[in-house]
């Protein structure tokens, strides 16, 4: 068990607990150390992953799954601790060791309790992970809630502002979905072979194809709208603004950058792939939503004052497109969806990152009371400005990327339907660009608003080396893309083949 | 050809980019300054040893027959859609892009050098030479892309780098909006140019230029005849490509960030908004020529709206103070001259002498319009004012400025022997050749040009001398200004004599120029008379000027004011865009959607406080209750065995 190499993503945060565990509450040393020595042990370790797994495909394994592993959790109902990834979750586990890595130097000086703050982000990390790793959906859902409810916590204690009333509401709306999930979840499993063969395991249920077409339509809509809830889908979005608000730094750093990415993995994973039937047919209804989230976001990020809500907003918009471009149901378009989680999540990490560190120094993150930021702070201003350009899609950087990845190849269909709302999804380039440079002209630039800031510092070294992982991985996307499309070319070929079969 | 050059064109202005914006602030002004002449110096000797090599090597490569090839230098994939949407970057050469690569390093280095004069004592003097490099190098992406993504991809690089340097200036507020309404304009126009691409290449199956270019009637029958609302979509895509053009070229109705762009530092104006950016437009049709050609339609488009922004332009450019507007004005009112050339011209007439003719344009306009700025620039360093009230009389005071500025005028005015005379003259014959209104309409477009351009000639030098002189006196600018408005005013003098319709062509054939007499000696008349009675209006001090004011104050006004343009845009974008949808938005958010959710939890704990009271633990409610459901349940029985 022990010889696999993905059970250690989900050991190495156990470690981490227990480590700090060990550790006293008021050495801060210790907690670092342990925190910096897991963390990029983490990070060393999904950059191994991911060589090795390049290494195997090159040398012409075609498996679905690589390094897959199952043992026998729960017998009566055959539930497994079944493990194994594909491209596009080696990505994944690659985006989530680097922000969990810069989530560690973010809350470097986290105040008050350190240790119990760290206690619960391990075990966010553990879900995590475990969620990415798992291809037994019973596991799945399991570590899909292990990564849930320590935000409760998280936010209830750590957090700024209203922080109880989001806390509440993040967790509840987040469960609500849960809720249909776990419905949904139930039945894909007593449908998911004839009696006496049902199984959890993902692969097995699609290459069973029992699950009958008129359940699938209401397995979709459930499985759809779980995860769909997390993915931050209109009109179940309203958690995102409040939650993140309120969480601290590496909190939202962590929520936007990989909890968010678990909603639109879920959904190409589970509701796509095992589906496929209700999701050539009821593709359209979800295009509606996901297509209002993308305008929609947008325009409400243009009015926002609060830093926090903007990009609260942004990530609406930015999701949407995901799971827009998961619902095209063409290959190219679901590569774009896949680059877009990844853009998303490093570029929303590092917002997230400087607007903490932001607040850190003005105590506010009302864009009416700052200004001219750039001249106190060059660093950050700078680092800010790129986050900016990712978003609104400037070429070299992860944001372009992928959004051309999405319109491409949405473009594919030809009807009228899809074309009209790709082209409604193109305009969310302009409004992006208006809410960004809005919120760049009045916090960096121009003025300085309050005599006050003049005595602010510019980033520490522990900050400098957050950002610039993040940024370092943000422009590697976005000059060297195509790797990432061989990385994950390979496991678009089950998915799409499933989706063909079942539209004749 | 050897990869090695081009490479390096294309590599040294990004390093420089990185190292002067990684590492200048811990540069000296001297060391960042002399870093970013030389590089930009290294990369026009190999820009001008990869364009002389190509024009007149007569090497086999480039060479066939007496007609120029277009080659691909290299051409790396960076990107595969799918199997056959690959973008990749690479190196095109043809004579379009040779002569561009001519132009961009030219320009570029002479404001390098200038800018080491003007930006002297400027803070953040490293960061300014970090993003000339950054759009040194995006526009010169952008001329050798080998296909339409490569140039979307530098397209909107050139952007933000237009961004940054207007912007420059980051504590003026009014830089900053400046800098926002220019990257937002563009990028509005860029959806339209995004949409065509993808509206093209998903019927033609490609983005590479040369399989574009070469088979259009290929590219025509991959649509298989489909249409959108009346047009077919090949139509529709040029139309649409042509859109970003517009943006970037400020055309009518996209052009009301340009002005604005002229809060940028005055060399930044010269080399981006009025040199090499804003013509990309006119590069971009010129590139897809031949595909424009099967679609006359999209070419009358482009006509139209050239013809229309190019007379605005020009009506508006005679009634502004700010003299970098009117250049301003000036440069659009141009380029809308070089968009009709293109619009018009077709293989049939003269071998599509208005290509040609429009790329010369191109050329000798980038010239003589940077000198015009730069000498503007000179001007303000010397009176730190725009406005040409502040001056008045200067030519004793700053001579060299006085006589290149003088030479820029003359040749933007089409007087000969000087550049602009041979290229418009070449593209007033293509107009009338397709039809003499565009002819006509073009002549009128350039007598206004001659006009306006020595109404400010005489307004700054001659009129009356400021009497703040005394106290402070104007002086010609530093041998770094000085040398650059030289060596412009030079090749403003002599471009014209460059046989360019033997280098640059739509086919690659050479074409040879001969001047049509009717239309020269027209031309030349209407220029000479425009010149003339901006001389008589304002070489002296006198009334006339203010008399005419007053006579039409309404027209003034308005053209002063631009014709409201602004005024119309600020009021869609930010009473209707703004505060009508998107805070409409934003409230739905808050007050609709997030009450229901919260209406949710608000349901449930009144619910919950309702029915709580039936919790009491009194035994006999309990009895009670028992009672009552062990009846119900008995009828219910009993009601359905019945």
């Amino acid at each position: 068990m022990f010889g696999n190499i993905l059970i250690w993503f989900v050991i190495i945060p156990i470690i981490m607990m227990a480590g700090l565990g060990i550790c006293r509450n008021s050495s801060m040393n210790a907690i670092r150390t342990v925190m910096t020595v897991c963390s990029t042990a983490l990070l060393g370790l999904a950059v191994w992953l991911c060589v090795w797994f390049l290494d195997l495909r090159a040398a012409g394994d075609t498996a679905e799954m690589l390094f897959t592993g199952s043992w026998m959790w729960y017998e009566p109902l055959n539930i497994q601790l079944a493990i194994g990834v594909d491209g596009i979750s080696v990505l994944m586990i690659m985006l989530s060791a680097i922000i969990v890595f810069a989530g560690v130097f973010a809350s470097w000086k986290i105040n008050p309790l350190p240790k119990n703050f760290f206690l619960w982000f391990a075990l966010l990390s553990t879900g995590v992970f475990g969620f990415f790793i798992s291809i037994d959906i019973f596991t799945m859902f399991m570590f899909y809630e292990v990564a849930l409810i320590p935000m409760y916590l998280l936010i209830g204690v750590w957090g700024t502002g209203k922080k109880e009333y989001s806390a509440m509401k993040l967790t509840l709306m987040l469960m609500g979905g849960s809720a249909f999930l776990m419905l949904g979840l139930l039945g894909i499993y007593w449908h998911s072979g004839p009696e006496g063969q049902l199984t959890w395991n993902i692969l097995e249920i699609a290459h069973n194809g029992h699950i009958d077409p008129s359940w699938q339509r209401l397995l979709f809509c459930l499985t759809f709208v779980g995860f769909g809830v997390l993915g931050a889908m209109f009109p179940f979005h309203t958690w995102s603004p409040d939650g993140h608000a309120s969480a601290p730094t590496a909190v939202s750093m962590l929520h936007a950058g990989v909890l968010m990415k678990l909603g639109g993995y879920g959904c190409f994973r589970i509701a796509i792939y095992l589906l496929p039937q209700a999701a050539n047919e009821l593709a359209w209804i979800f295009i509606i939503l996901t297509g209002i989230s993308v305008v929609y976001g947008a325009f409400s990020a243009c009015v926002q004052t609060d830093l926090k809500y903007i990009n609260a907003y942004s990530s609406v918009s930015h999701c949407g497109m995901v799971l827009f471009a998961i619902l095209m149901l063409t290959q190219t378009a679901m590569t774009g969806a896949i680059l877009q989680m990844l853009s998303h999540g490093l570029m929303t990490a590092l917002f997230f990152a400087l607007i903490g560190m932001i607040y850190g120094r003005t105590h506010t993150r009302d864009i009416r009371q700052m200004g001219g930021l750039m001249k106190i702070m060059p660093y950050l201003g700078v680092c800010y400005m790129i986050a900016g350009f990712a978003s609104l899609g400037l070429p070299g950087l992860s944001g372009f990327v992928a959004e051309m990845t999405i319109f491409v190849g949405s473009f594919e269909h030809t009807d009228m339907f899809h074309r009209s709302f790709v082209i409604a999804g193109t305009c969310s380039i302009v409004i992006t660009a208006v809410y960004i440079l809005r919120v760049v002209g009045k916090l960096l630039l121009g003025p300085v608003q309050d005599e006050h800031h003049l005595q602010l510092t510019d980033a520490t070294w522990f900050e400098r080396f957050s950002t610039v992982t993040l940024i370092v991985a943000i422009a590697g996307i976005g000059c060297f893309p195509n790797w990432i499309n061989e990385t994950i070319q390979h496991s678009f070929v089950p998915i799409i083949n499933t989706l063909t079969q079942a539209a004749i | 050809m050897d990869i090695t050059l081009p490479i390096l064109i294309l590599a040294i202005p990004i390093s420089m980019f990185l190292i002067l914006g990684i590492g200048g602030v811990k540069m000296s002004r001297k060391m960042a300054g002399v870093l970013g002449i030389l590089g930009m110096g290294t990369t026009m000797a190999l820009a001008y040893t990869v364009a002389f090599t190509y024009f007149f090597s007569g090497d086999s490569a480039f060479i066939v027959d007496g007609i120029r090839q277009q080659l691909q230098v290299f051409d790396v994939t960076w990107l595969a859609f799918t199997e056959k949407l690959v973008v990749s970057i690479g190196f095109l050469l043809d004579p379009i892009s040779a002569m561009m690569l001519v132009v961009i390093t030219t320009i570029s280095f002479m404001v390098h050098l200038y800018s080491w004069g003007y930006m002297e004592h400027e803070p953040g003097f490293q960061r300014y030479y970090a993003f000339l490099s950054l759009f040194s190098f995006s526009m010169l992406g952008l001329v050798v892309a080998t296909n339409i993504f490569q140039m979307y991809i530098f397209w909107e690089l050139v952007g933000v780098s237009s961004y940054l340097l207007i912007g420059f200036f980051y504590k003026l507020p009014s830089a900053v909006s400046a800098s926002k309404k220019a990257f937002i304009v563009t990028r509005f126009a860029d959806l339209g140019f995004l949409i065509g691409i993808l509206v093209l290449s998903f019927y033609t199956n490609t983005f590479n230029f040369a399989a574009l270019t070469s088979d259009p009637a290929s590219a025509l029958a991959s649509t298989g005849g489909a249409t959108f609302m009346g047009a077919s979509v090949l139509t529709w895509a040029l139309v649409l490509i042509y859109v970003g053009g517009m943006g970037k070229s400020a055309m009518m109705p996209l052009h009301i960030w340009l002005p604005d762009a002229m809060e940028g530092p005055t060399p930044v104006s010269a080399l981006i908004h009025a040199a090499t950016m804003v013509v990309a437009g006119v590069y971009l049709v010129a590139r897809m020529f031949p595909l424009y050609l099967v679609e006359e339609s999209a070419l009358t488009f482009i006509t139209c709206v050239g013809a229309i922004t190019a007379f605005y332009a020009a009506v508006v450019a005679c009634c502004q103070i700010d003299i970098k507007r009117i250049l301003a004005f000036s440069t659009i009112s141009q380029i809308a001259f070089m968009m009709v050339a293109l619009g018009v011209a077709r293989p049939e007439l003269h071998d599509a002498m208005g290509y040609m003719s429009s790329m010369f344009h191109l050329f000798t306009h980038a010239m003589f319009k940077a000198l015009l700025f730069l000498g503007a620039g000179a001007l303000i360093h010397a009176v730190h004012s725009n406005n040409y009230t502040e001056m008045g009389g200067l030519r004793k005071y700053m001579p060299i400025t006085h006589w290149t500025f003088l030479i820029g005028c003359l040749a933007i005015a089409g007087i000969w022997p000087f550049a602009g005379f041979f290229s418009k003259d070449e593209m007033l014959a293509a107009m009338f050749a397709n039809n003499w209104i565009w002819g006509a309409w073009m002549t009128m477009v350039a007598g206004l040009t001659a006009f306006y351009m020595f109404r400010m000639y005489f307004m700054v030098f001659w009129w009356e001398e400021n009497p703040h002189y005394k106290e402070h006196k104007p002086h010609d600018a530093p041998w770094q200004m000085s040398l650059p408005l030289i060596v412009l005013a030079t090749v403003s003098c002599v471009a014209g004599f460059i046989p360019f319709g033997e280098l640059v062509t739509w086919n690659g054939a050479p074409y040879h120029i001969h001047i049509d007499p009717v239309v020269a000696t027209t031309s030349l008349v209407v220029a000479v008379c425009a010149i003339g009675l901006a001389a008589w209006l304002y070489m002296k001090k006198n009334s006339k000027p203010a008399a005419m004011k007053n006579a039409m104050p309404t027209l003034w006004k308005a053209a002063n004011r631009r014709f409201y343009w602004d005024e119309i845009y600020m009021f869609i974008t930010h009473k209707i865009i703004f505060n009508i949808i998107c805070k409409s938005i934003a409230w739905f958010d808050r007050h609709i959607i997030d009450a229901t959710m919260d209406g949710f939890a608000k349901v449930t704990q009144r619910t919950s406080v309702a029915i709580k009271g039936m919790q009491s633990g009194s035994i006999q409610a309990y009895v009670l209750w028992y009672f009552f459901g062990a009846v119900l349940l008995a009828l219910v029985t009993w009601i359905c065995l019945l």
